[in-house]
Formats: C-alpha cells, sequence, structure tokens
C-alpha cells in the first residue's frame, strides 16, 4: 500500500498521543485550524484541548513553555508552521533544550520534538525558504532528524517522541503531499527508526551520493539516468543528521572511492562541508577524487520561478558533478 | 510553639486584585528560622565575594546579598513540592531547596564535589529533586520556562506553583510578556515573581522600563507589589499568591529589593549609584537587621544571636575549606550527561582521530 508522508506523521503522532499521556502537541494552528500543513488533522477531535493545544503567534514564549514542560516530565511535540519561525525561538532550543543535561551534571534531561517543514518550499521567497540542518546539527545535546520518505516519517518521528532528548525535526512541505510504498511492519504502531543511522537506498559501485529530505529524492532519479550511461551510484538517505552516521558514510567510500553531498542549505559550513571534512580527515586515503558538494546557492532564495530554480540543486546539477568526477 | 506575633508590614500595591492583609502572624520559633536562613544567605555570598577576589573562582558570579528577604519569604509559603526557577543570581536557591553549602562553594570553586559536578558553575546550579529548575545565564529565558513548569504541573494534576525569579532588568524581555499572556490564557498556577533591586547591570529602572511599575506590567494579569526587604511581607504575599494561583492562574509579584553588591564581580557597584544610596538601604531597610530587631523586641538575648552569627560563620568558613580540598573533575566527565540516550553515537574532540561515546550517567560514577 501507499501512505503520503503526511499521513505517515499524522498517523505516527496519533499513535504516540494514545500510547503515552505524557505526550502532547502544542504549537500555531495545531488545533481548531487541524495544523497549517494538515499533519495534525483530527488530533484535536480525539484528544482534546489540553494535549493538542493551540498557541498564539509567539514563538519564544510557546518553546520555552514546551521545554519548561518537558524539564517537569512532560514530552510536548512542539511544531513550528514553518523552521524558519523557530528562528524566534532558537535561544530555547539550544541554551536551554540542548544545553540543560549537561549543565545540570545529568538531572534534567528535556524529552521534546521540534517539528515543522524546513527549507525551501515553492515560490515562498527568502524569509521561508532557509535549511536549518546544518545550524541545529552543529549543536552537542540536540538530535536532528530529517526524513524523506513515509516510512522515515513514521519510524523517525516515533522515535524521536519517545526519545528522552531534544530532537529537532526536519521535514519538507513538498514532500508533504507524496505518496510512498509502505510495507505492514511501517504500518506496525511499534515501528520505530534508529536515531543516528543512515540508510543505503541503492546500492552502487561508483559514486556515493548523499544527501536528506527532499533531495535523496532527487538523488535517486538521478541515479537511475546515469545508471543508463553505465555509472552506477550508490545512494544514501541520512535519516540522522546528528548524530551523524559516519560509519555508513566510510564504508561506502570504502566502494566507491568517490563522494558528493547533495543539499538544498547553503555550503558555507554546510552539512556536505562536514562530510567533505570527515572524509578528509577520517578517509583520505580510500578518495579517488576530490569530495564535491551540490548545495543551494549562496543567495537568499528569490521569488521568480526561474532564479528559484537555479538557487536549488535540480537533478541535472547532481548528474553534472557525478559526471565530473565518474 | 512560641505565641503568636502580630507584626504589621507596609501595605501592599495592587493591581486588578484585593490586597491581602498586611498585618502578617509570625512566632519567635519561625523568625528565629529567616534569621538564620538569611544570615546564612549573607555569609555565603560575602565568602563567594572574598573567593572570588582571591581567585579561586572564575567567570561569572552574581550576588544575592541585600535580596535574601525575597526567597526566604517565598520559600515559608510554598512547599518542596512547588518549583522555583531563577536567573544566574541562584546560590541562594541551591541552599533554600535543601543543597549544602560546599556543593555550592566547590561548584563555583569547578570541583568535582560541586552542586553541578563542576560542569554548570554559579550560574547552572539545579536540584531536579526539590523541584528547584536552576539559574539561567540568558536574561528572561527562565520566564516561559517557568510558565511550562506551572503547565506540566497543572497537566499532571499536581496542586502546586512555579515561582518563576527575574530581576527589573529582565521584565522588559518579550518574551516575558509571551510567557505571561500564554499563562494568563491557560490559567496556569504561575507566580511571577519580579525581584526589582532598581538596576538591570549599571541601568537604573526608569532609564530601561517607560513604566517601571512591574506589579502591573502583566496588564489583565493581577499584580502585587511587596516590601521585598521584609521576609513576612513576602511569606504572607506569597501564600496569597499561591491560593490565588492555583484558583485562578497567574499573578505577577513585584519585590522591592536591593542589591548590595554590583551586577556582577566585574561591577564595582559604584558608578551608575550614589554610596549615600547603598549606604541607606543597609541602614534603614536591611532584612536581617529588620528580623534582628523583632526578634530583641520579643524578648530574645542578643546574646542568642550573636551565637548564631558565629555559628553561621563558621558553617560557612569550614564549608570553604572543604571545597577548596576538593578535586578538580576527570577530564572524562567532558564526555558525561550530553544526552540521556547517547546512543553510542561518537563526539569530536580536538583532533580529527579523537572520538568519543558520551555516556549517560548523572551518578559520575563510571
Amino acid at each position: 500500500s501507499e501512505m503520503t508522508v503526511r499521513d505517515a506523521l499524522n498517523s505516527a503522532l496519533d499513535e504516540e498521543l494514545a500510547r503515552d499521556d505524557k505526550v502532547y502537541v502544542l504549537g500555531e494552528e495545531v488545533g481548531e485550524y487541524q495544523g497549517a500543513y494538515k499533519i495534525t488533522r483530527g488530533l484535536l477531535q480525539k484528544y482534546g484541548p489540553d494535549r493538542v493545544k493551540d498557541t498564539p503567534i509567539t514563538e519564544a514564549g510557546f518553546t520555552g513553555i514546551a521545554v519548561g514542560s518537558a524539564f517537569a516530565g512532560l514530552r510536548p511535540v512542539c511544531e513550528f508552521m514553518t523552521w524558519n519561525f523557530a528562528m524566534q525561538a532558537i535561544d530555547q532550543i539550544i541554551n536551554s533544550a540542548a544545553k540543560t543535561l549537561y549543565m545540570s551534571a545529568g538531572q534534567i534531561n528535556c524529552p521534546i520534538v521540534f517539528r515543522g517543514p524546513n527549507g525551501a518550499a515553492a515560490g515562498v521567497a527568502a524569509q521561508h525558504s532557509q535549511c536549518f540542518a546544518a545550524w541545529y546539527s552543529s549543536v552537542p545535546g540536540l538530535k536532528v532528524l530529517a526524513p524523506y520518505d513515509s516510512e522515515d516519517a513514521r519510524g523517525l518521528m516515533k522515535a524521536a517522541i519517545r526519545d528522552p532528548d531534544p530532537v529537532v525535526f526536519l521535514e519538507n512541505e513538498i514532500l508533504y503531499g507524496q505518496a510512498f510504498p509502505v510495507t505492514p511492519q511501517v504500518l506496525d504502531k511499534d515501528f520505530v527508526l534508529p536515531i543516528g543511522k543512515a540508510k543505503v537506498m541503492r546500492e552502487g559501485k561508483h559514486v556515493t551520493l548523499v544527501s536528506f529530505s527532499k533531495m535523496v529524492g532527487y538523488c535517486l532519479k538521478a541515479a537511475e539516468q546515469l545508471a543508463k550511461e553505465g555509472i552506477d551510484c550508490e545512494v544514501i538517505n541520512l535519516r540522522s543528521i546528528k548524530p551523524l552516521d559516519r560509519d555508513t558514510l566510510l564504508a561506502s567510500v570504502k566502494k566507491t572511492h568517490k563522494i558528493i553531498s547533495v543539499e538544498e542549505g547553503w555550503p558555507q559550513c554546510g552539512v556536505g562541508s562536514e562530510i567533505s571534512a570527515i572524509m578528509m580527515e577520517l578517509a583520505f586515503d580510500e578518495l579517488d577524487a576530490p569530495v564535491l558538494r551540490v548545495t543551494g546557492a549562496e543567495v537568499p532564495m528569490p521569488y521568480a520561478a526561474n532564479l528559484e530554480a537555479a538557487a536549488l540543486p535540480q537533478i541535472d546539477d547532481i548528474i553534472k558533478a557525478v559526471k565530473s568526477i565518474a | 510553639a512560641s505565641p503568636t506575633i502580630k507584626v504589621e508590614v507596609l501595605p501592599y500595591k495592587v493591581h486588578r486584585i484585593e490586597a491581602p492583609s498586611n498585618v502578617v502572624e509570625t512566632n519567635v520559633e519561625e523568625l528565629m528560622g529567616f534569621y538564620k536562613l538569611m544570615y546564612k544567605m549573607r555569609r555565603m555570598e560575602i565568602a563567594a565575594d572574598m573567593m572570588y577576589k582571591a581567585k579561586f573562582i572564575r567567570g561569572f558570579c552574581h550576588l544575592y546579598d541585600g535580596q535574601e528577604a525575597v526567597l526566604t519569604g517565598i520559600e515559608a509559603a510554598i512547599t518542596l513540592k512547588d518549583s522555583i526557577i531563577t536567573s544566574y543570581r541562584d546560590h541562594c536557591q541551591h541552599v533554600s531547596r535543601g543543597g549544602s553549602i560546599v556543593s555550592l562553594m566547590a561548584e563555583l570553586m569547578g570541583k568535582q564535589e560541586g552542586a553541578t559536578k563542576g560542569l554548570g558553575g554559579s550560574m547552572h546550579i539545579y536540584n531536579r529533586k526539590n523541584n528547584f529548575y536552576g539559574g539561567n545565564g540568558i536574561v528572561g529565558a527562565q520566564i516561559p520556562l517557568g510558565a511550562g513548569i506551572a503547565l506540566a504541573h497543572k497537566y499532571k494534576g499536581e496542586p502546586n506553583v512555579c515561582i518563576t525569579m527575574y530581576g527589573d532588568g529582565a521584565a522588559n524581555q518579550g518574551q516575558k510578556y509571551e510567557a505571561l499572556n500564554m499563562a494568563g490564557l491557560w490559567n496556569l498556577p504561575a507566580i511571577f515573581v519580579c525581584e526589582n533591586n532598581h538596576y538591570g547591570m549599571g541601568t537604573a529602572e526608569w532609564r530601561a522600563a517607560k513604566s517601571p511599575n512591574f506589579y502591573t506590567r502583566g496588564d489583565y494579569i493581577p499584580g502585587i507589589k511587596v516590601d521585598g526587604m521584609d521576609v513576612l511581607a513576602v511569606k504572607n504575599a506569597v501564600a496569597f499568591a499561591k491560593a490565588h494561583a492555583l484558583a485562578n492562574g497567574p499573578i505577577v509579584m513585584e519585590m522591592d529589593t536591593y542589591r548590595y553588591h554590583g551586577h556582577s564581580m566585574s561591577d564595582p557597584g559604584s558608578t551608575y549609584r550614589t554610596r549615600d544610596e547603598i549606604n541607606a538601604m543597609r541602614t534603614e531597610r536591611d532584612p536581617i537587621e529588620r528580623v534582628k530587631k523583632l526578634l530583641l523586641t520579643n524578648g530574645v538575648d542578643a546574646a542568642d544571636l550573636k551565637k548564631i552569627d558565629k555559628e553561621v560563620k563558621k558553617e560557612v568558613d569550614d564549608a570553604v575549606e572543604q571545597a577548596k580540598l576538593g578535586k578538580i573533575p576527570p577530564l572524562a566527565w567532558l564526555w558525561r550527561n550530553m544526552y540521556m540516550a547517547p546512543l553510542g553515537a561518537g563526539m569530536r574532540g580536538v583532533l580529527p582521530d579523537e572520538y568519543h561515546v558520551p555516556a549517560f550517567d548523572p551518578s559520575y560514577k563510571s
């Protein structure tokens, strides 16, 4: 059967709310409006206003409230209408949620999930189109997950909610409506994916393509086309950006000896920069070509469709990058 | 039990609520307890000041002397099942919530016997078991956190409140208003305690706040202004506030108080206020002297108080000496308690091939 990423997230939230009464959802428009992107559809009706809490448009305030309630033993799922708005609350995510367990010498943990759509959507311009994967993944104390398909969405969301640490959960608006095949195992109410483990989506022997979120789909499409030309790409879906599954990346490079990172975020100090540094530090002798990065262009996101497309990696860009070292 | 003493405190100023009576009941036994706790706080902070100047303490260090009546009065009106969260000026909460002076001093000196094992320092002391959610180094960030702790009390059906303490400087932060708004909307059992010591670092309240009537600045949230130099006025008002918060939702308390020291150790505290002002506070409004006078007029022997002074001073001095003997934390502790579920992930050290698997080990025994 097939399931959209939206339904995968919705069903995961629903099942976790049913499983543990310490779990509650809060954020802007999560209740009566049914979610700005309908991820929380039906949950207010099922669990009531104490467990599906509409907040005013005050990110710093409701994020701090969510974090405080997690310190005191609840398990909030804090929705940001988009991650762009979480910049208003980034202090609470980093200084309060990520650091308190360490600062308190292990006394106060913070079991919270911060979630919402991240990165570029379509035609929403500069202030609504930023990828925050690199920002949050640089912070010790946070875990950062980015699902690609419905299997990821269900398994990682459940893992995030059950985890005792703060998890930044980066979704993608464009993927919400996409349907992916799901097995009965994925639909099990205890289907939990391991945090910190990448998934090899396609095995290959010539070049490794490593990416996360929507770009996994682009990498798979690029690999399909390249296969027709005799270039065999391995495609890795990171799933977890922190912890980063270095072992899977290193094992792949040992086989392909070439690696390209693909992300929508900006290049400087991006996720690809980290992967590139890891390869230099831990796998230099395995490399038969420089590590390449395919990234979002280093500009604020423009509005016009043609300019927007030019600012984001396209399948052709990935193919070009592969051919330059294959 | 010793006989009841009735004391008239300064009348409360109120906002959208009826003032409680300003006649407070107490007795010699309770007053002795207040005297001892406040004097302990005072001596502790003076000792911290000396240890800082002697370079046993590094970094930031914010002292509470002058403000002792606020915390002492709060603790007298609540229990350890109620929660407290505060700013970086948090040494005294550690002790009022059951922590030892040795573990405070050891923390300030970065020792493994410290309250947070030398990992938190002056601004980051916690006691989860006794519902002390810590100091917070970010001005005002504790305010929404406190509202969230209150939300958890309510969610779990507990008959408890969260006391959120912040200064007049933090009272202008935007997130305070966000937290007040939601606390009001959701009727959270939250008591927002603005300790108005009249200076946010070196900025006088009137230079930072268009309205320095902090007890009115919750707008739709009721408020009460209290003489924060009078432990009895505080105790009475907090008991009133707790009953209100449990029945009706949040309340703002403005405690009119004063810090004798500068903002932190780098501030002599004399460039933006006059020596005369500080001296006048000490001679006319000192919270410990006030209780001492009450005790003396109610038949307590001055010699008994002297004895307490001596004992407290010795307790603090001994704690300092004991803390000095503490050990520095082992390097392995660098990698403890970053995550409760570390998942075997390697965290990078300073050099490229240096990866450490962090451990969750709140006992630091492994």
